[in-house]
């Protein structure tokens, strides 16, 4: 393996421009969507005193638990020696920052009160996961931040071991945090259970995995510098085994729900009865977001295009965004079972029956531009910074690298 | 110069006498106010204003779903005049407009028996909206009333994604001509206080006042000769979601 380099893009060409300007004026949009929801109130999106998260908590905890994932192939280089992963280190904890910085605004931004973020920051009630998490995101950006330093200053090489591994545990707690948000709900059937946590780590592993694809292969593309199959390949098979892992967890959470005869009602409003909701889960989260990527990437011969590996990420991505939303917005839309043993025959607070929601424009729009803000992010950093190694050839980062073996 | 010093001289000797006077009365009064109280001891009796809450009370209500009317809906109403939250200028937004207090129907699926009942927030010893809130914002008094500081709200609604009543409301929209006890404020969230500011004043809660049907019974809980815990020793009463553990300050008899 010969010594990597790293460079900053050159960034000037039209189709960088076209890509800032297109993402500028998504986030632009997003901007002015949670601007007109601030000002006008709650009243005029989707959400409701029934759905009380609505999409733009689908599209923050999706970054938010995407952002850990991605920080997942600087892990492996660090924490888990395997060399090959290494030059990619920098754009993997870059990318985790601005997924999650992309995320978190989103979830500030549709708070009923987004000015009293200082409150949130200086007052804090540790029994809360909520108050947790806020310490443990700005714990998250402040770790990375000096792992990503560690990594890209060779005089505190020494050090950059220990940042690895830091960030490591860390973004494992944050995951563990992000699940216990619903694991800690006692009073809705759909969450109230320990497998959220290590469910949102495994599905971080694939959101994260499926940026990563889609940001490293657009951004060797579009620069023209040399990536090899054999770290794409890796990658997509990991991919693979991550969304297997993924649809694992799936299993058990819906077949423990299957055997508990309380939790028969949820099921069968996830599985079968939910409308939108049943659709999401079976189209959306297992078919598009599960079992067509895990073809995709292991078929013997689409497995080993690039545009199918694209397809699968973006799949998974879909799926992810399918998942978020069955899980946050169909947990909330069927009825909460204040009266167990009794049917409500009439409420003036739509008690008993399932909560209707329909996203609205400013909600897609806020939720559309993080994503925009973070892809904005990473755009800007790897023209400013030094993030992208110049060749990620076979030979390039394979000590052991053969044509033959290619 | 001398005159002053004089002056005050006299009023130390004055409000000295002051003094005295004022501690004789308070004796007095206390003697009788302590012998009223152990007289007078079926109703319960709220803290004076400028002294802190304590644990010595613990304010229930109690619902008797047996007289609890179907079509009645005086204590709703009286909670909305009372707080301000039904009078809103816009037309009405059922689905995100505020409700403190609702009237709920309900059949026993096995024995078709139905029920009307109120659905308040239950003022639970352990909240889980108190728990969840990241600020602090929500949280319970010493003597179990379970509140909002409007002040400290961010408006993240994680209190309403853990009530298991579904008491609390997130107020929507821009709201006007408040009242000065009860202070609401757009994109914080809010909830049945317990009229707070009437149970510190000795008085009971407007949906309690309101029931023309005696359905509604309020006082503390941990004084075994109020009204509410005698009648909770004589009959069988349940707390929503008993499966919980939360030990709800508002209980129903006849379910």
């Amino acid at each position: 393996m010969k010594k990597i380099d790293y460079l900053e893009i050159d960034g000037d060409s039209r189709g960088f421009y076209t890509l800032v300007g297109i993402l500028a004026l998504i986030a632009a949009f997003g901007a002015g969507a949670a601007l007109t929801m601030e000002h006008a109130g709650h009243w005029i999106t989707g959400m409701s005193n029934q759905v009380i998260w609505g999409t733009p908590h689908v599209f923050a905890v999706f970054l938010i638990v995407a952002a850990s994932g991605a920080l997942n192939i600087a892990s492996m280089g660090t924490v888990f020696n395997r060399h090959i992963y290494q030059p990619l280190g920098r754009l993997s904890s870059l990318l985790a920052i601005a997924l999650l910085v992309g995320g978190l605004l989103v979830l500030v931004l549709d708070l009923g009160r987004p000015d009293r973020l200082i409150v949130a920051m200086t007052v804090y009630n540790f029994k809360s996961i909520f108050a947790w998490n806020v310490l443990l995101y700005t714990g998250f950006i402040g770790i990375t931040g000096v792992y990503l330093w560690f990594q890209m200053d060779r005089s505190m090489g020494k050090y950059y071991k220990i940042a690895g591994y830091a960030a490591f545990i860390w973004r494992l707690i944050l995951t563990t945090g992000t699940g216990a948000i619903f694991g800690f709900i006692v009073a809705r059937d759909a969450f109230d259970s320990a497998i959220y946590p290590p469910m949102f780590i495994i599905n971080s592993f694939a959101y994260g995995m499926a940026f990563f694809i889609l940001v490293l292969l657009a951004a060797y593309k579009w620069t023209a510098r040399p990536l090899g199959d054999k770290l794409v390949y890796r990658l997509k098979n990991l991919l693979g085994v991550f969304v297997a892992a993924a649809f694992y967890f799936l299993l058990v959470y819906h077949l423990t729900g299957l055997y508990h005869t309380k939790r028969h009602g949820i099921e069968d409003f996830f599985l079968q009865s939910g409308g939108i909701y049943t659709q999401l889960f079976w189209i959306g989260q297992v078919l598009i977001g599960m079992l067509i990527p895990m073809f995709l990437v292991w078929h013997p011969t689409l497995g080993k295009s690039r545009s199918m590996i694209s397809a699968a990420a973006t799949l998974v991505i879909i799926g992810g965004l399918s998942q978020m939303y069955v899980t946050l917005i169909g947990g909330q839309a069927y009825p909460l079972n204040v009266f167990p043993g009794y049917e409500v025959v009439s409420s003036s607070f739509f008690d008993g029956g399932v909560n209707a929601y329909s996203p609205s424009l400013f909600e897609v729009m806020l939720g559309v531009g993080g994503i925009a803000v973070a892809l904005l992010a990473v755009t800007m950093g790897v023209k400013i910074l030094r993030f992208l190694p110049t060749d990620l050839s076979d030979k390039a980062v394979d000590p052991h690298h053969t044509k033959e073996a290619a | 110069m001398s005159k002053q010093i004089d002056s005050t001289h006299d009023d130390r000797q004055v409000s000295s006498g002051r003094r005295e006077f004022i501690k004789q009365t308070a004796a007095t009064a206390g003697a009788a106010l302590a012998s009223g109280a152990l007289l007078y001891t079926g109703e319960a009796s709220a803290k004076p204003a400028d002294e802190a809450v304590t644990s010595a009370q613990r304010w229930g209500i109690l619902v008797d779903t047996s007289k609890c009317a179907d079509g009645c809906n005086d204590c709703v109403n009286a909670c909305a005049s009372e707080n301000g939250w039904g009078s809103v200028e816009h037309d009405p937004r059922p689905k995100t407009d505020a409700q403190w207090i609702r009237s709920v129907t309900i059949r026993n699926k096995q024995t078709s028996a139905e029920h009307t009942l109120p659905l308040m927030c239950q003022h639970c010893e352990n909240p889980p909206c108190a728990d969840v809130c990241p600020t602090g914002a929500s949280f319970r008094r010493e003597d179990g009333i379970v509140l909002v500081d409007k002040h400290i709200c961010i408006g993240c609604r994680y209190c309403m994604m853990a009530c298991p009543y579904k008491a609390r409301s997130f107020v929507h929209e821009t709201i006007e001509n408040q009242i000065e006890y009860a202070p609401r404020g757009k994109g914080t969230v809010e909830a049945c206080t317990m009229c707070v500011h009437r149970v510190d004043d000795d008085r009971n809660p407007a949906c309690v006042e309101a029931c023309s049907h005696q359905a509604l019974t309020f006082g503390d809980l941990k004084d075994p000769n109020s009204d509410i815990a005698k009648q909770m020793k004589q009959h069988a009463t349940k707390e929503l979601r008993a499966d919980l553990g939360l030990n709800t300050g508002v209980r129903y008899k006849g379910l």
